[in-house]
């Protein structure tokens, strides 16, 4: 019966944004779009978490363990709170006259299919659908960047484009490396391409493709990740789409790359021989936190800002995965669920402060607790959360790994340090002139508006204050398997 | 594999990076257009060639599509979209035409030290096709890096994208090639049809550091 009930659960997941889209497309009325989109995307999510406990048997293209069960049920979450975010964004659009009603069908259509493109990337067992997938998903969000035809959003779109393109090109190269490597042991055809067998032989490939083949996917991957130096396209992309776009992309995109990462990293750890792929993304991680650390300072743009924040939760994220161990990893699952849920929260607050203020700019937004309280606090919990203060859940994950970090290397642990107080001293500066201060302006937001982020900031708070015993013990198994 | 089958893949892999030399070289537009169509054939006449030795007929059809989509159909397409923006005339290079050669000279030099010796344990035909593959491959990033041009920084994408076909035809029975190799197509598609509806001539750079900072968001 659970196996019956596991294959349903998939199919709802990636069957439902596969017809959604296909409907969404056809759907001229917004508000009715917008509904269906909210209906879906919650569909999505439910499917996600009967997935949890109903696992349906692997094949060889799909398979539901316990690594990408967490991503996926963390990123349907976003994606179904952002989709209600996005309903009151996009109202506001079609009255700004931003975007036509005729724009809106086809960011519905697109949304669907995104979420199909990240879902399948998650679920996919075999490393070329995966590539597939995460190739789709980068064309959907390059389509969506530019939706506003500015100038500033087709250049955005299109050095993502140019940018995401090379980065998947380098991806697949890593692909075809490891196929070959499996290719002997495994036989051709599909089996050679199927993550759970490859896991599973990897101690018999060669070691020197494989090493290879993880350079590729490093640089690959890590260019969706927007690891430094290859995360150019990440900031435009973030500054210049419409916010949903933004709380998608580093709430889900970011995640599903890395996730692939983790991927080509299990396969490494099977085979003894190889080089550790862990001073590598250490190397990329730490790099990424400082640089974006000091790049947050020099921002004049709110959402260009949050972006260079990503980027920066990013190099932590792939550094707590790089370092490797129990403790390092867990913190590492726990600090990725954090970052996206906050970050996408604060996007939903952005979003808003750019639509009411009718800017972006960092020094042209000032007093938002007096001229709208409930988002000005909002955001402020949003930005001490993000910075890593406690009692939130990122507070958590950063001590978890700074602690681990400094008891196996104390040098790392002190770049650590200071990338994180660089990038929280840069938050502080640019949040106080955002939040207080002096204003006349007074804006009326409907306070249902900003229940998601209230909801996402609400978990975030609960996780630092008390984490449920249920979640510890799944993410430590996670992260016991991550090796 | 005989000797001689092996000696024409080679020959047909060999070529492909010559080509991609000659695109690099290639001052004029229209006349990168011609290259590149040629770059195509090339990798058509390859994987054909690989579709034969490997006894597998679906390749075929990758190789139809290079012939027709990427030799054929692009290079016209883009043809028109440069006569429309009127952009035929030279191609802004980052960095001039003579260091860009020797570049990629070294660059060709490297992927020949990576691949050989690390792929011991593959055939020696995989082996050195890998190198060729990832020769053509670094070329077309070189292409990207130094072309300011977007319809130059497409077809050295393309031509990147053509160095992952032959890696991935090189590699037997690498199950998916002909759908990447049309999702590819889907993807190129896109790119020319941004081009073309956005009119995009240039990366949007401009001398005026104060317009680019206003258009990054960063200036006061």
């Amino acid at each position: 019966m659970s196996v019956s009930v596991g294959t349903l659960a998939l199919a709802g997941l990636l069957g439902t944004p596969v017809i959604g889209a296909l409907l969404l497309a056809a759907i001229p009325t917004y508000r009715v779009a917008a509904g269906l989109n909210m209906i879906l995307c919650a569909i999505t999510f439910a499917s996600a978490t009967l997935l949890y406990s109903h696992r349906p048997e692997p094949s060889l293209y799909l398979l539901v363990d316990d690594l990408n069960t967490v991503f996926l049920i963390i990123g349907t979450l976003v994606g179904f709170t952002t989709s209600l975010f996005s309903a009151g964004y996009i109202a506001h659009e079609l009255q700004s006259r931003k975007l036509r009603s005729r724009d809106l069908r086809f960011y519905h259509a697109l949304y669907q299919f995104l979420m199909f493109s990240m879902d399948l990337a998650l679920v996919s067992n075999n490393i070329g659908l995966m590539w597939v997938a995460i190739e789709l998903a980068t064309l959907t969000t390059v389509v969506m960047v530019g939706i506003y035809r500015t100038n500033a959003a087709l250049e955005a779109s299109w050095k993502y484009f140019i940018l995401g393109s090379v980065g998947i090109g380098l991806a697949l190269f890593g692909t075809i490396l490891v196929y070959l490597a499996a290719q002997e042991r495994l036989g051709e055809g599909m089996p050679a391409m199927a993550w759970d067998r490859l896991a599973a032989h990897s101690a018999g490939f060669d070691p020197a493709l494989l090493n290879l083949s993880f350079i590729f996917l490093l640089l690959g991957y890590g260019t969706k990740v927007g690891l430094v130096p290859v995360h150019a396209w990440l900031p435009d992309a973030h500054a210049e789409g419409p916010t949903p776009i933004s709380a998608v992309l580093s709430g889900l995109l970011l995640n599903v790359a890395l996730f692939a990462l983790l991927r080509f990293r299990l396969i490494m750890a099977g085979n003894p021989a190889v080089l550790s792929p862990g001073p590598m993304m250490v190397t990329m991680g730490a790099l990424s936190l400082v640089f974006a650390g000091f790049m947050i300072y020099r921002r004049r743009d709110i959402k260009r800002m949050f972006a260079y924040s990503s980027i920066e939760h990013m190099g932590i994220i792939t550094l707590a995965f790089g370092l490797g161990g129990p403790l390092a990893n867990f913190a590492g699952l726990l600090h990725m669920a954090m970052h996206s849920l906050t970050k996408s929260a604060i996007f939903f607050g952005v979003g808003y402060i750019s639509q009411l203020e009718g800017t972006q700019r960092i020094a042209d937004i000032r007093g938002l607790t007096q001229s709208e309280p409930l988002l000005g606090w909002l955001l402020v919990v949003g930005a001490v959360a993000i910075a890593g203060l406690p009692p939130f859940g990122i507070f958590t994950s950063e001590f978890l790994l700074v602690t681990s970090t400094f008891a196996r290397s104390p040098w790392l642990a002190i770049l650590l340090v200071i990338g994180l107080m660089i990038a929280f001293s840069a938050l502080a500066l640019r949040l106080h002139g955002l939040a207080f201060g002096e204003t006349v302006k007074r804006h009326a937001l409907p306070a249902w508006r900003l229940a998601p982020m209230a909801l996402h900031l609400g978990l975030v708070a609960i996780a630092g204050i008390y984490l449920p015993g249920a979640i510890v013990a799944w993410f430590r198994h996670v992260a016991t398997q991550l090796g | 594999m005989t000797t001689l089958d092996s000696d024409i893949a080679h020959l047909l892999a060999g070529s492909l990076v010559l080509v991609s030399f000659l695109l690099l070289y290639q001052d004029r537009m229209f006349a990168l257009l011609n290259v590149f169509a040629l770059h195509a054939i090339v990798l058509a006449f390859s994987v054909a060639w690989q579709a034969h030795l490997q006894h597998a007929p679906h390749l075929f059809i990758t190789a139809l599509i290079a012939l027709l989509f990427k030799g054929v159909i692009i290079p016209a397409a883009l043809h028109r979209i440069v006569v429309r923006l009127g952009i035929h005339r030279t191609i802004e290079t980052v960095v001039s035409i003579g260091p860009t050669m020797l570049f990629g000279m070294g660059l060709v030099a490297l992927s020949v030290v990576v691949m050989l010796p690390l792929t011991q344990s593959a055939g020696a035909f995989v082996r050195e096709d890998l190198a060729f593959a990832l020769s053509v491959l670094l070329l077309g990033f070189l292409m990207m890096v130094t072309r300011r041009n977007a319809v130059s920084q497409v077809i050295g994408f393309m031509s990147l994208e053509n160095g992952l076909v032959l890696a991935a035809t090189g590699a037997r029975g690498m199950p998916l090639v002909v759908e990447i190799s049309v999702g590819f197509s889907v993807l190129i598609a896109f790119l020319v049809i941004g081009i073309f509806l956005f009119r995009i001539r240039e990366r949007f750079d401009t001398v005026e550091l104060q317009a680019l900072d206003m258009s990054r968001g960063e200036s006061e």
